[in-house]
């Protein structure tokens, strides 16, 4: 019998590169020639990602039209192109394989777009894959703008810069990157981490990358009603990151309480994941929370002029 | 998907976890029937969802089958309220069920904890009382455990609780293979939540399940199809068989107290647009996640739930396009407004994003013009909703 391990230093084990990507990692598609797995393949060629194959069982020894070669297995991709990164568009009951996987054949860092994974199965990949950084289930991906791409995010919104971004939505993201865009602030990383109950990478992960990410000058963080990860993105970046300044926005103020709005993690249950305790915590970290995405980018340079960096 | 108690102690019995003997009934005939044929001293306790049901008058003993026919006629169809449900909940069935002589009682629970991506183990000694209650009133009274999920559960966690919690000495036996049960429920039927509140140590010094509570995960209900049916004989929400009859998420709708009907792609902006319109000084009458990648049908079918809510006196139709393809959801919404069949409202419509340009096109052919940004958006909509032209 395995001792109890303290939840923390569990997550803080995890290997952390930096931002997550580069323009030279090796990424693959499991669940390439699907539908949605094939259309973003091409959207994610477009945009300079280096994808190096993908994995359909039964479809090894094929290639897809833009000459990427297909793998009957994430050993036999892996084997033949070296690729450390893995973006997966499988259907939900195959999730959790696919994770797995992924790790048995060395993957570093998976981005898992599928969404609706039963919350247990995502349980026992996170404990059983150490090592391997996990963003999402149910998550846009992973961007850094003008190197990477490895989601689902419309790129053409992003641009070259120094915020970075963390997100439980998508198209809120989207809503905000576009505010940020539009005002001259590109971005470092931008993270869309999921909605679900259970996800790989937290709020606190992406901050500890920014905080040591000399590429990132401030960051934004974008959360959702329920839950405490907010809170505890609060308290991290009071104690962390000091130098750099954050602005966070919180989806979900006006809901009620107990509807659950399509994120199964946006669900306010009795006093715990309210936006009060949220918009508090942030408060008491010194970070401004903004009422609507268009107060971003000012709330941020705002902040930006009176943080010393 | 929550489980009425009956079905909780369905699988309680299933995994091994004493519950006390008794049946279902769904009618006072067979109520009186069971009592006549097991004399003895009875409780009528009303399945229903709600919490707090006993202060609601829904739980009524009886000593014979005269008086429990009696009663169960008068539960049966009755509507409980109380101040957490006040439209109330209508009682279609009982479970009759011995009556235990309670020496005392404990409260065991296991969730997921998403913090910390475990199981925890939640115990006290307190039991018959709401854990919230006692978490704010007495901390220290709870004793928790987290498994490691890679690991499993083992019989020494469930003792250690029963010391840190003080259970009385009489539950120490029973407590860690009731708990182990309880782990293998929790983890084989892909729970959220399992609880027995209370697990009551009878003057006989038998250890057994008075309540059931169980809450599972909608995402692996089809491990098991024969309890995803169940679903369907208790009351359903009434906004999530709106959804899911039109294709969407169980949780892609919900409806709300406001005015304005809401359309989004993706269950962020959909909060944020609800978000907007309360800034801009109005209400949203709904949630609506279309999800990604929504076909024109599927934008026709949600105007359509969303104007079915009389309520709705204007609409916000916002679509920051990834997945979903903007003229995909221009070709739905003229779909929607080219008939005579649904009503129509003051609609407002925010389009970017993938193939915004072809969708913008698709707009302006029918006449319509698009608002550009999320708060001129959510503003004017605010403005039709209070009569302006």
């Amino acid at each position: 019998m395995k001792a109890q391990r303290e939840p923390s230093r569990l997550r803080t084990e995890r290997s952390s590169v930096a931002i997550f990507l580069d323009k030279n990692s090796k990424v693959i598609v499991q669940g390439i020639t699907g539908r949605e797995g094939l259309f973003h393949t091409g959207r994610m060629l477009g945009y300079g990602t280096n994808i190096v194959g993908g994995v359909t069982p039964g479809k090894g020894g094929t290639k897809i039209e833009s000459g990427q070669p297909v793998f009957n297995t994430v050993k036999d991709a892996v084997d033949a192109t070296g690729a450390t990164h893995s973006i997966i568009f499988v259907p939900p009951f195959a999730g959790a394989d696919a994770l797995w996987e992924a790790y048995a054949a060395g993957i570093k860092l998976a981005v898992c777009i599928t969404e609706g994974i039963p919350a247990h199965d995502m349980m026992r990949v996170v404990a059983t894959t150490p090592g391997m950084r996990i963003i999402g289930g149910n998550c846009p991906g992973l961007i850094s703008p003008g190197k990477s791409l490895v989601g689902i995010m419309p790129g053409g919104i992003f641009k070259e810069g120094r915020i970075g971004m963390i997100s439980r939505s998508g198209t809120l993201t989207y809503e905000i990157v576009d505010m940020l865009t539009r005002a001259g602030m590109g971005q470092s990383t931008c993270v869309g981490i999921g909605g679900d109950p259970i996800i790989g990478t937290t709020f606190v992960d992406c901050l500890r990358a920014f905080a040591n990410d000399s590429e990132t000058d401030a960051v934004v963080v974008s959360g959702e009603i329920g839950g405490s990860d907010e809170e505890d993105a609060a308290a991290f970046i009071k104690e962390h990151l000091p130098n750099k300044p954050c602005v966070a926005f919180i989806g979900g103020r006006s809901a009620p309480k107990g509807k659950r709005l399509g994120h199964a993690g946006a669900i306010i249950s009795g006093n715990t994941g309210t936006p009060e305790s949220k918009v508090a915590a942030f408060g008491a970290a010194g970070v401004p929370v903004a009422e609507r995405p268009s107060e971003i980018p000012k709330l941020l340079a705002d902040r930006m002029r009176s943080v010393p960096v | 998907m929550k489980l009425m108690e009956y079905q909780g102690k369905d699988l309680f019995r299933r995994v091994g976890i004493p519950t006390p003997r008794g049946t279902y009934a769904t009618t006072a005939d067979a109520v009186s029937a069971f009592i006549a044929s097991n004399p003895g001293s009875w409780v009528l306790k009303s399945q229903v969802m709600m919490g707090g049901r006993g202060k609601a008058g829904g739980i009524k003993f009886a000593d014979d089958a005269a008086q429990g026919g009696t009663l169960a006629k008068e539960l049966i169809g009755k509507v409980l309220k109380n101040i957490q449900n006040p439209d109330g909940e209508e009682v279609k069935s009982l479970l009759v069920e011995e009556k235990v002589d309670i020496e005392s009682e404990a409260y065991v629970s296991i969730t997921i904890d998403r913090a910390t991506k475990k199981p925890v183990i939640m115990v006290t000694s307190q039991g018959g009382m709401d854990v919230e209650e006692v978490a704010a009133s007495h901390p220290d009274a709870i004793a928790y455990y987290w498994i490691d999920p890679a690991a499993g559960y083992s019989p020494f966690m469930a003792r250690q609780l029963a010391f840190a919690a003080k259970l009385p000495a009489g539950y120490h036996k029973a407590f860690p293979k009731i708990v182990g049960a309880l782990y293998d429920l929790f983890m084989n039927y892909g729970a959220n939540l399992v609880e027995i509140n209370p697990l009551v140590l009878t003057k006989s010094g038998a250890v057994i399940a008075s309540d059931a509570k169980v809450d599972l995960d909608d995402n692996g209900l089809y491990k098991h199809p024969d309890i995803a049916e169940w679903n369907k004989q208790s009351p359903a929400d009434e906004d999530q068989a709106a959804a899911v009859a039109i294709g969407l998420g169980m949780s892609n709708y919900a409806k709300l107290d406001g005015t304005i009907g809401v359309i989004a792609n993706g269950a962020g902006l959909g909060m944020g647009t609800m978000d907007a319109i309360r800034t801009a000084g109005g209400a949203a009458a709904n949630f609506l996640d279309i999800g990604g990648g929504a076909q024109a049908e599927l934008v026709k079918k949600s105007y359509a739930l969303v104007v079915s809510d009389p309520k709705v006196k204007a609409m916000f139709i916002n679509i920051f396009g990834g997945i979903t393809r903007g003229d995909q959801v221009a070709k739905g919404i003229v779909e929607a407004l080219s008939g005579n069949d649904l009503r129509k409202v003051p609609l407002v419509v925010r389009l970017t994003g993938t193939n915004a340009k072809e969708g913008l096109e698709i707009l302006a052919k029918a006449g319509f013009i698009p608002v550009e940004t999320m708060d001129e958006g959510a503003a004017r909509a605010v403005a039709l909703a209070n009569g302006a032209k």
